[in-house]
């Protein structure tokens, strides 16, 4: 990812707060340098919600020192031991955070409608079906329209929208590309929906955010966009791997990261395809899930 | 049966496995030394504190001491101490552990030295003891304390209950403790969503013991609440009406509310959780129809209003020392009051921001984001109300003040960044995130610790007589505030990058200059700590400079200011008469303070027993049994505390009079020395001439 490698400032909210310009490396977009039409609504309404709180904010963080020093002890102010009470006050101090409130509220109503993961993006093109399915600690992205699939690496053509169905084949999991925007948890034995998308072609860290055990901070993938030459080559070529059969889906449902994964498939290299899906086996996956019973091996191997 | 089938049903599944040593001795390599190392020693510590404990307790024959005075007391004053204690000890091993996960995270590129395990347990046990063992330690403690003498009482309505309450806490704490001996806890985090947490995830006892010490404390605090709240509504002196009462008793009410209706969604969630490990239920498993959305669900519903739990009392505690140090009357009580029950109710309407990411419709998330927004408003309310008081006072930055101050400034960029993530579409990109850890880190230190800390040295004086130094006091609490912008504010920045929480290692470069500085805040938080100890042990051994016999050192303005210190068993001679709020203040300015009351009466107090002790202890053993499959303990342990409180239904000499004549020599006694003992302006309130006699505020003569 040489490639991608600029310095970039933060903004100003990392700037200020740290009260540094701070430089970040590679592959590190997230929401505040967004690489599609979801977090670059985020981050619009992100700088909204800050320019708001800091009208609440700011007369504190000066006020404060101000009062302190203004009224310390033998300072001679004024003084006005019995005062607790003014209306004028009461009106502004309920109406001021009040007035506050309905404004933000009114953002909230409007971005969280937006922003609904579940709504498809408003697109000409159409989008690409993908279903992710969250293992410990990868995950496996069935592309079944094309009859392909690939483990950590999702691949999809920028411009086009992304339609996500995800769960997951162990413990609660959440799928997150910062750059991109919006997570959502995968669960076994349910489904969840995710509609995202790229401006343009570019690689993106995607990751799970929620804990599930020690690989958990190795559980990282690759979002890819493409141009849609590209992704018709990529996909091309994936449909010429070996097909994700039942050993396959064994060897994903053993603990490990990709490259573990890798070597039980005695795959070459991490990059894992898989040329031939079986019949909705999203589905199966998650009835499995749901059902599989608790195998005694499974609990006395802990530890 | 052999011998050895024997001890294998009497040890259940605890073997040499559990040892912290086990896994480096068996299968050396290098991460199994450095970590067996990091959690012998840990496991050391522990071993050689409660040792030293032991052989000094022996040694200067306190054991007698400890057992009828502190352990056996039912006196609300003592138990609030305890609970403090407890409280101190467990933040010791949090923050100790905090430093280590910092540590890991500053060389956490591309590796470092913890295993992904090792983290695992450093986050879970970190957050359950702050939360648990810690933090509602330290409130219920200051509550037990503070409240009955705010209002006039001599006692908690219920002090056996008080006491039982404090040893199933204790309880839950000694078995967090335990599981540093015989490894390991639970990696599930302080939350333990399943399913990870049943058994097809994680087999072992680590989950067994998150939820056996959660339910003990759940039960604990849930029987404190109803202590607390009876307390509150029966036990007020004469005239002391609801709205008369000093703010941090309203605070306390709201907060025993909370107690009452918010723990038992977690008493039920763990108890659901254990019935699926331990009998194969399927509440929230993935399989067999079961659902860990409940869960999610449950547990929210308990944990959001115990975010209120926790920072209710410090808003209570702020807005007397805010008053008291500005010497001026709390400016808006009644909004104050208000904003402070729109809170406890608002409180049980948006625990869904907990997991705005699990699917739900968008209408519901905004109805939620909504919900949690409100609380914002009646939040700002305080913090303007509290500056107020400030407005037009004569203000002393003494210590609490220190700490109120820096509360004031860094909990209002707390509740910006809460309201961030109370936006639906904001929360997608930072759940899960450090931005979410920096921002509960910003409620919970400002918020609940500094509140804690702040009271701690507000009414010490009141507790054992004397003041704390100042010095150590005020560089403790400038390194607590600096210490946290340091540690925390960079993780605002990780979490922008998108750095999940909970994560031992990473790749990612541009996370380390964060992680560094982190590091250095964390340092400078442990340098705060050992000022707090620093502190204590130089106002111990210099008590004599800064008696405070007369009783009022900060010149108070509630009722607990009125009386010695430290506080008689009875706190009030006589009870005391309220016609407004802030009587002691008008008690002072009219001249009617210290005055000989008419005339004295027997007082009732509970006498001592043995039950609260004997219910932890069993209840412990209940538990730890429970944990390691020792049958024969849990039921031994469940019998033992359950016949224990029934032997108590027939007890029937369980009160202790104290003759009037008794009170009457000790109080007039007093009332001599106040009477001798020359009254101080404020200036001199950190000087050795303080002995507890305050001109008010009002009436010093200022040029
Ligand atoms: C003052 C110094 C403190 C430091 C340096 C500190 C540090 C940390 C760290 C490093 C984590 C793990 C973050 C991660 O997930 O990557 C953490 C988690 C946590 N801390 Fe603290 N902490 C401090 C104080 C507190 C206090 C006072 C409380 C509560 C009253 C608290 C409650 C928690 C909780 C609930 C978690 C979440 C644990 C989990 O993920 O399940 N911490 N803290
Ligand atoms: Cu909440
Ligand atoms: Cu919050």
């Amino acid at each position: 990812m040489a490639s991608q490698c600029r310095a970039r400032v933060v903004g100003p909210w990392g700037a200020s707060t740290l009260g540094l310009v701070l430089l970040s490396g590679c592959g590190v977009e997230t929401f505040l340098d967004p690489q599609g039409p979801v977090a670059a609504q985020q981050r619009l309404h992100f700088w909204q919600v800050t320019g708001l709180m800091a009208l609440v904010v700011l007369p504190v963080l000066t006020l404060t020192p101000w009062l302190l020093w203004r009224y310390r002890d033998r300072g001679g102010a004024d003084y006005e031991p019995r005062w607790g009470f003014s209306r004028g006050w009461e009106i502004a101090l309920w109406g001021g955070p009040a007035l506050v409130v309905a404004v933000l509220a009114a953002l909230l109503w409007i971005n969280t409608t937006r922003l609904d993961p579940y709504a498809p993006l408003a697109s000409d093109a159409n989008s690409l079906r993908v279903q992710a399915v969250g293992y410990d600690w990868k995950w496996l992205f069935l592309y079944p329209d094309l009859g392909i699939a690939s483990v950590d690496l999702l691949a999809f053509p920028a411009g086009r929208p992304l339609e996500i169905e995800l769960t997951s084949a162990t413990v609660m999991q959440s799928f997150f590309v910062p750059a991109l925007g919006s997570q959502v948890y995968a669960m076994g034995g349910m489904s969840t929906w995710l509609h995202l998308g790229a401006d343009a072609p570019g690689r993106f860290r995607g990751e799970n955010s929620q804990y599930n055990g020690e690989g958990f901070h190795m559980q990282k993938f690759e979002a890819v966009a493409m141009d849609e030459a590209a992704f018709e080559g990529w996909a091309q070529n994936a449909a010429t791997a070996s097909a994700l059969d039942t050993a396959a889906l064994d060897a994903l449902e053993q603990k490990g990261v990709a490259s573990d994964l890798a070597h039980a498939l005695d795959r070459p290299s991490d990059d894992i395809l898989f040329g031939g899906l079986p019949d909705d086996l999203f589905a199966r996956v998650m009835a499995e899930t749901a059902k599989a019973p608790m195998a005694p091996h499974d609990m006395a191997a802990g530890r | 049966m052999t011998l050895a089938g024997l001890l294998d049903a009497a040890l259940g599944r605890l073997d040499w496995n559990a040892l912290p040593f086990w896994e480096m001795v068996t299968h050396p390599s290098a991460s199994s030394i450095i970590n067996g190392l990091i959690a012998s020693g840990a496991a050391g510590i522990m071993v050689l504190g409660a040792l030293v404990t032991i052989w000094a307790l022996t040694r200067h024959r306190l054991w007698g001491t400890l057992w009828r005075d502190w352990l056996t007391s039912l006196d609300h004053k003592k138990i609030g101490i305890m609970y403090v204690v407890l409280a101190f000890v467990m933040l010791a091993r949090a923050l100790a552990e905090a430093s280590v996960m910092r540590t890991q995270q500053a060389v956490g590129l591309g590796g470092g030295f913890l295993s992904p395990e090792h983290f695992g347990q450093l986050f879970s046990t970190h957050g359950t003891i702050m939360i648990f063992f810690m933090a509602m330690p330290f409130l219920t403690g200051v509550i037990n304390f503070v409240m009955p003498l705010q209002i006039g009482a001599r006692d908690v309505a219920f002090p056996l209950l008080n006491s039982v309450s404090l040893a199933l806490t204790a309880a839950g704490a000694a078995l967090v403790m335990a599981s540093l001996l015989f490894t390991p806890f639970s990696i599930g985090g302080w939350s333990g969503y399943p399913p990870f947490t049943e058994t097809g995830f994680s087999p072992d006892v680590g989950p067994d013991y998150w939820i056996w010490a959660v339910t003990l404390s759940s039960l604990g605090t849930t029987l404190a609440g109803m202590n607390f709240a009876v307390t509150i509504y029966k036990k007020r002196a004469p005239g002391m009406t609801m709205f008369r009462m000093p703010l941090f008793c309203w605070t306390a009410l709201c907060v025993s509310i909370l107690m009452i209706f918010a723990m038992p969604p977690l008493t039920l969630a763990t108890s659901m959780l254990a019935l699926d490990r331990y009998l194969g239920f399927h509440f929230f498993t993935n399989t067999g129809g079961g659902d860990p959305m409940l869960y999610a669900n449950m547990f929210w519903l308990f944990g959001h209003p115990e975010v209120y739990i926790l920072i209710l009392p410090a808003f209570g505690v702020y807005s007397e020392v805010i008053s008291t140090l500005s010497g001026k009357k709390l400016y808006g009580y009644t909004s104050l009051a208000l904003a402070t029950i729109c809170i406890a109710v608002l409180s049980f309407t948006v625990w869904v921001h907990h997991f705005f990411t699990m699917g739900q419709s968008a209408s519901l998330n905004a109805v939620f984001g909504i919900a949690t927004m409100l609380i914002g408003i009646p939040t700002g309310v305080k913090v303007y109300d509290w500056m107020l008081t400030l407005y037009r006072g004569r203000v002393r930055l003494g210590v609490p003040m220190i700490y109120a101050a820096g509360f004031l400034m860094l909990f209002v960029i707390g509740g910006a960044t809460g309201i961030v993530l109370a936006n639906p579409s904001l929360d997608y990109v930072t759940h899960n995130t450090l931005f979410l850890v920096a921002h509960f880190h910003n409620m919970l230190i400002p918020g609940l610790l500094f509140g804690m800390l702040a009271a701690y040295a507000f009414w010490f004086p009141k507790a054992f007589g004397f003041r704390l130094e100042e010095k150590w006091g005020r560089r403790a609490a400038v390194s607590w505030i600096a210490g946290f912008i340091l540690a925390f504010f960079p993780l605002y920045g990780l979490g922008l990058l998108g750095m999940p929480r909970r994560t031992v290692a990473f790749l990612e470069p541009a996370y380390l200059p964060f992680t560094l500085i982190a590091l250095v805040g964390a340092g400078l938080v442990l340098f705060a700590f050992g000022c707090l100890v620093a502190q204590l042990v130089v106002s111990i051994r210099e008590r004599d400079m800064r008696r405070v016999p007369v009783g009022d050192p900060w010149d108070g303005r509630s009722l607990e200011w009125s009386i010695p210190a430290p506080a008689p068993e009875w706190n009030f001679a006589v009870l005391p008469k309220v016609e407004t709020r802030d009587p002691f203040t008008e008690a002072k300015e009219q001249g009617r303070a210290y005055r000989s009351p008419e005339g004295y009466e027997d007082i009732e107090m509970p006498r001592h027993s043995a039950v609260g002790p004997i219910v932890g202890i069993a209840g412990f053993a209940c538990a730890f049994g429970l944990v390691w499959y020792m049958w024969w303990l849990a039921i031994s342990g469940a019998l033992l505390s359950l016949g224990a409180m029934l032997a108590r239904g027939f007890a029937r000499d369980t009160v202790r009079i104290i003759a009037a004549a008794e009170v009457r020599e000790a109080h007039e006694s007093w009332l001599a020395m106040v009477r001798a003992t020359p009254r101080i302006p404020r200036h001199e309130e950190n000087t050795p001439a303080n002995l507890g006699h305050a001109i008010p505020a009002s009436q010093e003569e200022q040029s």
